[in-house]
């Protein structure tokens, strides 16, 4: 159990107290974590916890059993008395349980009475985070429990305010932020899960370009696989950390934007005007649609992408992405025949 | 986050003026401060900036706002088309 301090005894039971101080097992976990290893199951027991010395007119804050959330919530409440409600979301964020369902009305109202929380606390009211909204009904939870929820802030860190102020949070703390590092900390698992198609791709890809000269030349099919590396890397590296600079509201334009650099800087490291029609075409088309495709991706990742957006960008984007891989695949072909002919 | 902005005119948002009671859940629970008090109601100030996260109409107690939401996650919409027109029967939920 992660911070475990000792037990609390309360009308409903013994409850767990847990420290606020985050351990060196504990940061190592989230960095294992942030790669995708055993992210599922990084996780912590659903049910009520003790920060402090709580006593019954102290607030109750709700968070998901995801041990990063976990880890964030106890430590932003340092030096403070108040009650944690863990709900199960199966070692899933707030946001993604939210919109999942798991963070949700009816896991919340159950939460509530396995706990025994009426008898453990003399209030009727919860603070849930604002991401978790798009799960949970407050009015319903109102209805079946009694307990008035209120939403707080975005960020974790901006609890401590937000309970000095009164319990008010202001437009700003409830606006999740998307910063540099926070987009630089998603990346690891996007790469992770982009391994499987990348290297299937590549194998295809290498041979190909090894044996597209009618003579099997290793390091044609080499600057292939590099050219596609860095490709994908323009999708899943490039266009999150450069989010904000690169041009166009949609997605699949910045990452088509980010690949089309990525198709300039191989043109000119390796002499691109000595390169045959086929390799250029291959360049300055093939390139930007693999990294328009990963950009587009990464739309799943962001605090302020709408669905219908995503769609029309889809609708619009992936038959252009598949005429542009076509048009490199096509020429290739056709000039391959023609070299395999003469 | 007032530079990421996304797409202009694709979000279903939806507010119903007449069945407001303008309690102002909705200003409370949008990330994004979509909505905005006007007279004894609520209004819709800044529909683009609506990331279609379903929080409003989730928590409006009578029914006023509508939303179609969803999480805007192109990988776990390429797994959905797919295994609509029975291509691909993957078990994956798009990684989100
Ligand atoms: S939550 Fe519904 S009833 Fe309340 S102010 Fe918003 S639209 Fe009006
Ligand atoms: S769906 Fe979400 S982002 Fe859109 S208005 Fe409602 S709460 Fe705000």
């Amino acid at each position: 159990m992660p911070g475990f301090t000792g037990w609390l005894d309360t009308p409903a039971g013994r409850v767990a107290r847990i420290g606020s101080t985050l351990r060196l097992r504990d940061h190592f976990g989230a960095w294992k974590a942030r790669w995708g290893i055993g992210r599922m199951s990084y996780l912590v027991p659903p049910g009520l916890y003790a920060i402090g010395e709580p006593r019954p007119e102290d607030p109750v804050v709700v968070t998901a059993n995801y041990k990063m959330s976990f880890d964030i919530v106890r430590q932003a409440l340092a030096g403070r008395r108040l009650w944690l409600l863990v709900l199960e979301t199966h070692g899933i964020n707030v946001w993604c349980a939210a919109g999942k369902g798991t963070f949700g009305t009816d896991e919340l109202v159950g939460r509530i009475q396995a706990t025994r929380l009426p008898e453990v606390v003399n209030h009727r009211r919860l603070i849930l985070p604002v991401l978790g909204a798009p799960g949970v009904a407050a009015h319903l939870v109102k209805a079946q429990t009694g307990f008035t929820v209120r939403y707080a802030t975005a960020r974790a860190a901006d609890l401590p305010t937000y309970l000095d102020a009164g319990m008010v949070a202001s437009a700003q703390m409830r606006e999740p932020t998307f910063t540099f590092r926070e987009r630089l900390v998603l990346i690891p698992v996007e790469l992770v899960g982009a391994i499987p198609l990348v290297l299937a791709i590549s194998v295809v890809l290498f041979l190909a370009a090894a044996f597209g000269t009618g003579v099997f030349t290793p390091s044609a099919g080499w600057t292939a696989v590099t050219a596609f590396f860095g490709a994908v890397a323009a999708g899943v590296v490039a266009t999150p950390l450069l989010l904000p600079w690169l041009p166009s509201r949609s997605f699949a334009v910045k990452g088509a934007f980010a690949g089309l650099i990525w198709s300039f800087l191989l043109y000119l490291l390796l002499d691109g005007a000595s390169w045959d029609s086929t390799t250029t075409l291959a360049a300055f088309f093939c390139i930007p649609a693999v990294s328009a495709f990963y950009a587009l991706n990464f739309t799943g990742c962001t605090p302020f992408t709408s669905i219908s957006g995503v769609k029309k960008e889809m609708r619009i984007s992936i038959p252009a992405m598949a005429a542009a891989v076509a048009v490199g695949a096509l020429s290739w072909l056709t000039d391959t025949v023609i070299k395999l002919l003469s | 986050m007032k530079h990421f902005t996304y797409l202009k005119n694709v979000s279903t948002l939806n507010l119903d003026q007449g069945a407001c009671i303008g309690c102002g859940r909705c200003i409370e629970v949008c990330p994004h401060s979509v909505f905005r008090p006007s007279g004894k109601k609520v209004a819709v100030q800044s529909r683009d900036l609506c990331m279609e996260c379903g929080a409003c109409a989730r928590n409006c107690p009578s029914a006023a706002v509508r939303v179609s939401a969803g999480v805007g996650c192109a990988s776990g919409l390429i797994t959905e088309w797919l295994s609509e027109i029975r291509f691909f029967r993957g078990t994956r939920s798009g990684g989100c």
